[in-house]
C-alpha cells in the first residue's frame, strides 16, 4: 500500500506553518503505511558555495560535536550544524564531493540522507506520529514538503528502506506501488556507476532518475523516460528545490488526488489526508491523469 | 430525519445503525455530516431509506447497496457503489476509479467525472456520468448500460460482453472487441429514459452507441484443432 502526501505553498505567509499544516496530512496516511515514515522539507536555504546535508546516525547518542570538529579541521572550511534526534543537519562552505569523502573516512556509520541547498530528509521506522514527533515536524518552516508512510512489500522495514529517497542535489522521490523490473535495472544502473544501499525497489527508481539527470536529462525528460523503463505500478511524488512534481504509471492503479487553492497545491494518496487543510472545501480537487507529469515550481529559488 | 456526525460517531456506528433498519425502520431520512473522505460509508444498506452524505466520501461508499437512495454531496473515492444490487446512488462531484464495479443493478449517477475503470465488470447496473470517464472503463462489462455525457478514455469496453455503452463526446480508443454500433429506435428510447432519470438535459440523438463485436467471448470452433 503506502501513502504519499505533499504540500507546496503558493502563499509565502504560510511558510512559518508548513510543518503544522503537514503533520496531520502525514498522520492521516497511517492506515496506508504504519511501518515507517519520512519527509523531505525544503527551506532555510544555504548561500551559493555552501551545501546542506542531512546526516543520520544509528543512535541519538551519537557524538556529533566531535565529528563536526574533526570535519572542520579536515576540510579547513567554515560549517554550521544542529542535531535533530538521531539526525543532524550540516551546512558547510565546501563542495559536496569532498564533504562526502571526508564523512566516509571520519564516520563510516553515518548515512547521508540528502544533499543540496534547501532539502532536508528525515525518516525512520515507526508510526507516522512517532516520526513526526521525533523530528519536531509541527514546528518546522519551509516552502514545500513531501512525505511518505510505508507499508513494506518489496524489501525489509529499515530506516534505509524508508522514503523519501534522495535522487541528487535537492531532489527526492517518494513512491506508492511496486516495481517488477527493479532487480535487472539495478544491475544495469550499477554498471553505470550508481550506488545502492538497499534491496528496495524505490531506491532503484531513485537511482534511475539520478542516472538520467546525470546524462543531461531535465526532470521532465527523466520522468518521461521512467514511464518507458520502469515496469510496475507507481505513483511518484518528486521534490525539487523550487517545487514538486507528481506522475503516475499508465495503468494508474495507485491512487493520487490533487487539490489547489490560491494558497497551496496539495497532493495525497487519499482525500482524507487533505481534509485538515484550510480552505479545502473550496479547493479545486482532481485526480492526476495516468502517464502525465504535473509540476509546480517557483520562478527562482 | 436522523443525523449522524462522523466527527463524533464512527463509521461502524453509522453502518450498524443503517443495517439495523432492515428489520425495523426507525427513520426514512438519514444525514451524514463531517464525512471528510472516510472510507466505507453507507456500505451494505438493505432498506429503502434516503441517505445524504454532506461532504466527500472515501473508498467503497455505498458498496453492495440494495434499495437505498444515497447521495454524496461531494466527491467519492475508489469503488463507489461497488457491487450495488438495487437502489440509487448519486455523486454530486466526481468519482475516482472503479465506480460501479461489478454491480448488478440500480442506478449510479455521477454528475462530475469518473476515473479509470468506471463500470469494470458491470453486471446489470445503469451508470450515467455527466462528465468524462477514464481509461479501461467497462472492461468485461456483462450487462447494464453505461452512459457518458463527456468523453471516454483509452480502451473503452475492452473484452466487452453485453453492456450497452453510450458516449456523447469522443472516445480516445476502443478496447479489444468493442465496436461502434447503429443507434436504433429502442436504443434512443432506453438512453433517453436513462438521461431523464439521471436528470441530464442531453438528447439521446447526440450520443453514439458502442457494444461487443462478439468475436472474443465465445470459444471459436475453428480453434478446436489446437487441442
Amino acid at each position: 500500500m503506502c501513502g504519499i502526501v505533499g504540500l507546496y505553498l503558493k502563499n509565502p505567509q504560510l511558510e512559518s506553518r508548513l510543518g503544522q499544516l503537514f503533520e496531520p496530512m502525514l498522520q492521516a496516511m497511517t492506515d496506508r503505511g504504519p511501518d515507517s515514515a519520512g519527509f523531505a522539507i525544503y527551506g532555510d536555504e544555504v548561500a551559493d558555495g555552501w551545501v546542506k546535508l542531512t546526516l543520520q546516525a544509528t543512535t541519538e547518542a551519537f557524538d556529533w560535536k566531535t565529528l563536526m570538529g574533526e570535519l572542520e579541521g579536515h576540510l579547513g572550511c567554515s560549517l554550521d550544524w544542529f542535531q535533530n534526534a538521531s539526525a543532524a543537519v550540516l551546512k558547510i562552505h565546501a563542495e559536496e564531493a569532498p564533504v562526502r569523502l571526508a564523512l566516509a573516512e571520519l564516520a563510516p556509520s553515518i548515512r547521508i540522507m540528502s544533499a543540496g541547498q534547501s532539502i532536508e530528509i528525515l525518516k525512520g521506522m515507526g508510526l507516522p506520529q512517532e516520526i513526526s514527533q521525533r523530528f519536531g515536524l509541527a514546528s518546522m518552516k519551509g516552502s514545500h514538503i513531501i512525505g511518505h508512510t510505508r507499508m513494506a512489500t518489496e524489501s525489509a522495514v529499515t530506516m534505509e528502506g524508508s522514503h523519501p529517497f534522495s535522487t541528487g542535489a535537492d531532489l527526492c522521490l517518494v513512491h506508492n506501488g511496486s516495481l517488477s523490473n527493479h532487480f535487472r535495472l539495478r544491475q544495469e544502473l550499477k554498471r553505470e556507476g550508481i550506488h545502492f544501499e538497499t534491496d528496495n525497489d524505490t531506491e532503484v527508481a531513485a537511482g534511475y532518475l539520478t542516472w538520467r539527470l546525470q546524462q543531461g536529462d531535465s526532470l521532465k525528460e527523466a520522468l518521461d523516460h521512467s514511464l518507458e523503463d520502469l515496469d510496475g505500478f507507481f505513483t511518484f511524488a518528486i521534490g525539487t528545490r523550487n517545487g514538486f512534481a507528481v506522475i503516475r504509471d499508465p495503468i494508474a492503479c495507485k491512487p493520487a488526488i490533487l487539490a489547489e487553492t490560491d494558497d497551496y497545491v496539495a497532493m495525497a494518496s487519499e482525500y482524507q489526508a487533505l481534509s485538515s487543510l484550510p480552505g479545502i472545501e473550496h479547493a479545486r480537487i482532481w485526480e492526476p491523469a495516468p502517464a502525465t507529469l504535473y509540476i509546480w515550481e517557483r520562478e527562482s529559488a | 430525519m436522523k443525523t449522524i456526525d462522523l466527527s463524533t460517531a464512527t463509521v461502524r456506528d453509522l453502518n450498524q445503525a443503517l443495517h439495523d433498519q432492515v428489520n425495523n425502520v426507525e427513520d426514512r431520512e438519514w444525514v451524514v455530516t463531517h464525512s471528510n473522505g472516510k472510507h466505507n460509508l453507507a456500505v451494505g444498506v438493505n432498506q429503502a431509506v434516503s441517505i445524504d452524505i454532506q461532504g466527500h466520501a472515501g473508498y467503497y461508499c455505498a458498496g453492495m447497496n440494495q434499495k437505498a437512495c444515497i447521495t454524496v454531496h461531494g466527491n467519492a473515492g475508489v469503488g463507489v457503489a461497488e457491487n450495488m444490487m438495487s437502489g440509487m446512488v448519486r455523486i454530486k462531484g466526481s468519482a475516482s476509479q472503479a465506480a460501479g464495479a461489478t454491480a448488478h443493478g440500480g442506478l449510479l449517477v455521477i454528475e462530475g467525472d469518473a476515473g479509470a475503470r468506471c463500470g469494470i465488470s458491470m453486471k446489470g447496473i445503469d451508470i450515467v456520468v455527466g462528465g468524462s470517464i477514464g481509461h479501461m472503463s467497462c472492461f468485461m462489462g456483462q450487462a447494464g448500460r453505461l452512459v457518458v455525457c463527456g468523453d471516454a478514455g483509452d480502451a473503452l469496453g475492452d473484452s466487452l460482453y453485453e453492456t450497452h455503452i453510450y458516449v456523447r463526446g469522443t472516445v480516445a480508443s476502443l478496447g479489444s472487441d468493442c465496436v461502434e454500433k447503429e443507434m436504433r429506435a429502442e436504443h434512443l428510447e432506453e438512453l433517453q429514459v436513462l438521461l431523464n432519470r439521471a436528470g441530464f438535459e442531453h438528447q439521446a440523438a447526440d450520443f453514439k452507441r458502442y457494444g461487443s463485436a462478439r468475436q472474443l467471448y465465445n470459444f471459436k470452433v475453428d480453434n478446436a484443432s489446437a487441442y
